[in-house]
């Protein structure tokens, strides 16, 4: 036990935790949003995530976009595997939900058999990135981890006098990303006609149909919403780790719907929350104890907050007037 | 497939069954387990074909048998739950990982805690707790571990429970990775101890060699199993864990005890898990934690939902297939998880009641389907 | 195994007479003594007040009614009455204990029961599955015992099997708790099939009953629980005036097999028709209480019922 660790270094631990929960936030608000509506995990979500890493890797290589590049390039580059991320993520996502769910939807099947199928999807989409494409593609795909090329060179930005806290381009991007793309989803959810038709249908499925709220229009939005936020996650985690693998999506799915759960699952704000709280938790309780214990930290907190608060540290909500 | 399967259900074997006299249904059955004993001699053509060692790089005919069974018990415990109970359990393969690990450090001579207790009562070398004590002490770990992982969890509303759950069996395998002093870390523990028998030809009864007395052994304990588990399913409790399952308010307001009958079927579950561990970590002679990998667990539901959720023989069957298949087309190995994914999903998709659905669940089934459809049509 | 089983079984069930001893409820209570008092409960929600002061008594025996407009905290009373809510201020007293803050199952085993104004059968179990589930409130066999069949009791005479082999096994080693009241309960869940009239369709699946039978198996399910109080939460809801009648005439019969009955209603008739005294709320006060003659006659209620204003409120 160094508690010493973490005080030395508790502001850069703090940006360490940040920019981890603003990923997990990102890959959360698909989990929470498909929960709020159809009552559903997803399990396949955390692979409509990897897909949006390859996605990235497969712009930066098109475009020949490498580490060094110019200031123009750089910024394309990562518009467009942005843009690119987020429209395979939300493909992926949208032909899970065609697939996977709408027969079962249609046919009734008892809640159970959705995650079957749901796991069974995400095993063939991890399959498809570490065997599939390598048989026709050869490498980069496979069963090994694959790197990214660093296009955005992480730079330090400017330096938080007294602490001496060193904050790079890198963090800034990510963590003011990911908030952007929080608040414009929360706008959209609370503001717009669709959003409205989410909230219907997230609190009264029934009834919502009866306004005629188009339920199936509901669900393919959740999906195409919750996609999206996958890929710019994506990007972000490029951009912070330079790396991806077939079955990277595995454990920071499983991170991301705990965060959810955390947060109070069906809550946008709550993914916020659950996220940074569980990436500053794991941070912390990384520095103080010993790191190869991460995951077994994040499942300690998620039994202790639900004991406490079962429906997570801001409840459940997606329905109710503030989303 | 679903052909075949309606070509089956056209025999009506279920109904001649249950109108056929008790002598005959004895007698149906002993041949039947008469059939699974003989099975690893299996050389009958045209049923020879079944053999997972045709090929040269084929598997161990009768140590695939062993595998198939050991999953079958563990279908039969995660039937419980899942099935009976209606309480999704993702982290299964954390029991059966403190079955096997159980027997392990406390009946090897090369697992720490062995060691430290020689050093420490002065004890020689060769000492380890005995076989027979290591049974009790497995089934008494994964029940604990079952009762500590459900006492608080089982308050919690449902879909919590998956991801609790999931996290768990998370844990313990990260555990044992991580506690050198006790698991041996990543290494793992060689030397797990074998039950006792009469040695043979210069070797212990039960070798890595003779892989049959294995099935043989697995196959007793799971017969025995299935009685114990229709007794409960066909008793107050059974009919405690179906109405829970159906409604769990409801059921409380009719007296029936919520949490006592859910922790109940947790702890049975997680007794049958860990019992499936121990047979397989003392067949192995080897444990390491990377073989106890969340993905088992989804395999495990897989197998209980694929056969038909709430049918012990549904989850028998779903055991034999996911089991099977994979070994005898070995040759794909690569392809392997590419293919059970894309069954999980088409078989659920054709076929979301299972194989063989209990035959409340198929009516309920589709009774659903009219509903959805009827639905459907209004709009 | 056991599909085959019931099948049997049935033909014999089928054959039986009815046999009231199975289902009668014995008690040592008096006819007449307070069973259930709703001692000054006050109930607040926030600043809502959902019960008022309200003071009533059921006493063993009778057939109660809880009636008034909608809104009128019959429910929120009821919820009271079985544990649901804990009330802000008064008390809630079954045979003199207090039951706030007592979990649901062991209100059901102190002896109340309940039906739902929604009826919540458990769909995917047949009838007399559903009615065993109730009897199985009252049965005592374990896990370990279900298991093993390690609890013996040495049956009476007529519980012995038949046949010569078993009898004497029976007799030296005893039979197994478990199948006793497997047995038991079995005869007896058939039996309160017959009761409330629904036996030709005792195993079917609950959520393929038609309505009317729905609710009669909901009142069978409660009744199996062996309660000395009954509350049935709108038992005529969605039915003729013809099943009306008959559900009157059951209510009757429940009360004379030694069940004490409350029943919540909205058809005054009915109310009228079939209890003994009647407590009238409305916003969550009590306005009336007396015999179905005196609340009828009463100025108040017919006001409330009527819809004229009230001045109280």
């Amino acid at each position: 036990m160094d508690f010493d660790a973490l005080i030395s270094g508790l502001d850069r631990h703090t940006l360490d935790g940040i920019t981890r929960g603003s990923i997990y936030a990102l890959v959360a608000l698909g989990y929470t949003m498909v929960y709020g509506v159809m009552k559903l995990i997803n399990f396949a979500h955390s692979e409509v995530f990897m897909v949006g890493t390859w996605t990235v890797l497969g712009v930066y290589t098109a475009i020949g976009a490498t580490s060094g590049s110019g200031l123009a390039m750089v910024i394309g580059a990562t518009l467009l595997a942005l843009i690119a991320a987020m429209l395979a993520s939300a493909g992926t996502a949208l032909a899970v939900e065609r697939i996977a769910y709408r027969p079962l939807r249609k046919k009734g099947a008892p809640a159970l058999i959705f995650l079957i199928t749901g796991i069974g999807c995400s095993m063939v989409l991890v399959e498809v990135f570490g065997q599939v494409l390598r048989v026709f593609f050869g490498r980069p795909f496979g069963r090994v981890t694959v790197n990214i090329p660093a296009v955005l060179e992480t730079k330090t930005v400017f330096t938080i006098p007294g602490v001496d806290l060193a904050v790079s381009n890198t963090r800034i991007l990510i963590i003011v990303g990911a908030i952007v793309m929080m608040l414009a989803l929360d706008a959209f959810v609370n503001r717009s006609r669709l959003g409205r038709g989410v909230r219907a249908v997230a609190q009264d499925p029934d009834t919502a149909s009866l306004m005629g709220v188009n339920q199936e229009r509901v669900i393919m939005l959740v999906f195409v919403l919750g996609g999206a936020m996958a890929g710019v996650a994506a990007l972000l985690y490029t951009v912070q780790y330079d790396i991806t693998k077939f079955d990277i999506g595995f454990i920071i799915g499983l991170k991301a719907f705990t965060a959810a759960v955390l947060g109070g699952i069906g809550n946008l704000r709550g993914a916020l929350v659950g996220g940074l709280f569980l990436g500053i938790v794991e941070v912390y309780a990384s520095a103080v104890w010993d790191s190869s214990w991460t995951n077994v930290y994040a499942f300690v907190v998620l039994v202790v907050v639900l004991m406490f608060r079962p429906t997570g540290i801001l409840g459940e909500s997606l329905g109710k007037a503030r989303a | 497939m679903s052909q075949i399967l309606d070509a089956v259900r056209g025999l009506a074997l279920g109904e001649r069954w249950n109108h056929a006299p008790k002598v005959v249904r004895w007698a149906v059955m002993l041949l039947v387990i008469a059939f699974a004993f003989y099975l690893p001699y299996l050389n009958i053509l045209p049923f020879a074909y079944i053999r997972t060692d045709l090929t040269a790089s084929g598997s161990d005919w009768a140590s695939v048998l062993f595998l198939i069974v050991v999953y079958m018990i563990v279908a039969v415990g995660l039937n419980v739950v899942i099935g009976l109970a209606g309480l999704l359990d993702l982290g299964y393969v954390g029991f059966y990982a403190l079955g096997a690990y159980s027997v392990a450090i406390f009946g090897s001579t090369n697992s720490p805690v062995v060691q430290a207790l020689q050093s420490r009562f002065g004890l020689s070398e060769d000492w380890a707790v005995p076989f027979a004590v290591c049974i009790p002490i497995a089934i008494l770990v994964s029940l604990v571990a079952g009762v500590i992982l459900g006492a608080p969890t089982l308050r919690l509303r449902g879909d919590y429970l998956a991801i609790v759950t999931l996290g768990f069996g998370e844990i313990i395998r990260i555990t044992f990775r991580n506690l050198d002093g006790i698991s041996n870390g990543a290494a793992g523990i060689t030397g797990v101890p074998v039950p006792p028998g009469p040695e043979t030809d210069g070797r212990a009864f039960f070798n890595t060699i003779d892989a049959e007395r294995w099935y043989w052994l697995a196959l007793a304990i799971l017969i025995l199993l299935i009685f114990l588990a229709r007794r409960l399913e066909h008793s107050r409790v059974g009919r405690a864990w179906l109405a829970i399952r159906e409604d769990e308010d409801a059921a409380a307001v009719m007296g029936v005890a919520g949490f006592k009958f859910k922790l109940w079927a947790f702890a049975i579950g997680a007794t049958l898990g860990g019992l499936a561990g121990l047979l397989f970590g003392s067949k192995q002679q080897y444990v390491e934690p990377n073989a106890f990998m969340v993905n088992l667990s989804f395999l495990f539901v897989a197998m209980v939902v694929i056969g038909g959720s709430g049918n012990i023989f549904g989850a028998l069957l779903g055991a034999f297939l996911l089991t099977y298949l994979p070994e005898r087309f070995r040759e794909f190995v690569d392809w392997r998880p590419f293919a059970f994914g894309v069954a999980l999903v088409a078989v659920m998709i054709l076929r979301p009641q299972g194989l063989v659905p209990s035959r409340r669940r198929a009516r309920e089934f589709e009774d659903r389907r009219h509903e959805a459809e009827e639905a459907a049509a209004d709009v | 195994m056991s599909e085959q089983r019931m099948t049997q079984d049935m033909a014999e069930e089928l054959k039986d007479t009815s046999d009231h001893d199975l289902i009668e409820m014995h008690t040592s209570g008096e006819v007449g003594e307070t069973l259930l008092e709703v001692d000054h409960v006050t109930l607040r929600f926030g600043g809502v007040v959902a019960l008022n002061d309200v003071n009533f008594e059921i006493r063993r025996g009778e057939i109660l009614g809880l009636i008034g407009p909608n809104g009128a905290g019959k429910t929120t009373c009821f919820n009271a009455m079985t544990g649901v809510y804990t009330p802000t201020e008064g008390k809630i007293r079954f045979k003199g204990k207090e039951i706030a803050g007592t979990k649901p199952h062991k209100i059901n085993h102190l002896g109340i029961a309940r039906t739902f104004q929604n009826i919540r059968l458990f769909p995917e179990m047949s009838a007399l599955e559903n009615v065993m589930v109730g009897c199985d409130a009252r049965h005592k066999s374990s896990v370990v015992g279900v298991l093993f069949r390690t609890y013996r009791v040495r049956p009476a005479e007529d519980e012995l099997p038949e046949s010569g082999i078993r009898r004497s096994l029976a007799k030296v080693f005893g039979v197994s708790r478990h199948t006793l009241e497997e047995r038991a309960g079995r005869r007896r869940s058939m039996e309160l099939l017959r009761f409330v009239g629904i036996a030709d369709r005792a195993h079917e699946l609950a959520r393929n009953l038609p309505y009317g039978y729905q609710r009669r198996l909901e009142i069978a399910r409660a009744l199996a629980t062996e309660p000395e109080l009954i509350c049935l939460d709108e038992p005529a809801a969605g039915f003729n005036p013809a099943e009306k009648e008959d559900l009157m005439g059951l209510i009757r019969r429940i009360r004379d097999l030694g069940h004490t009955v409350l029943v919540i209603e909205h058809d005054m008739k009915l109310v009228l028709g079939v209890t003994d005294r009647i407590v009238v709320l409305e916003f969550g006060s009590k306005i009336a209480e007396g015999t179905p003659d005196e609340v009828a006659r009463n100025p108040k209620v017919i006001a409330a019922y009527l819809g004229e204003p009230d001045d109280a409120a």
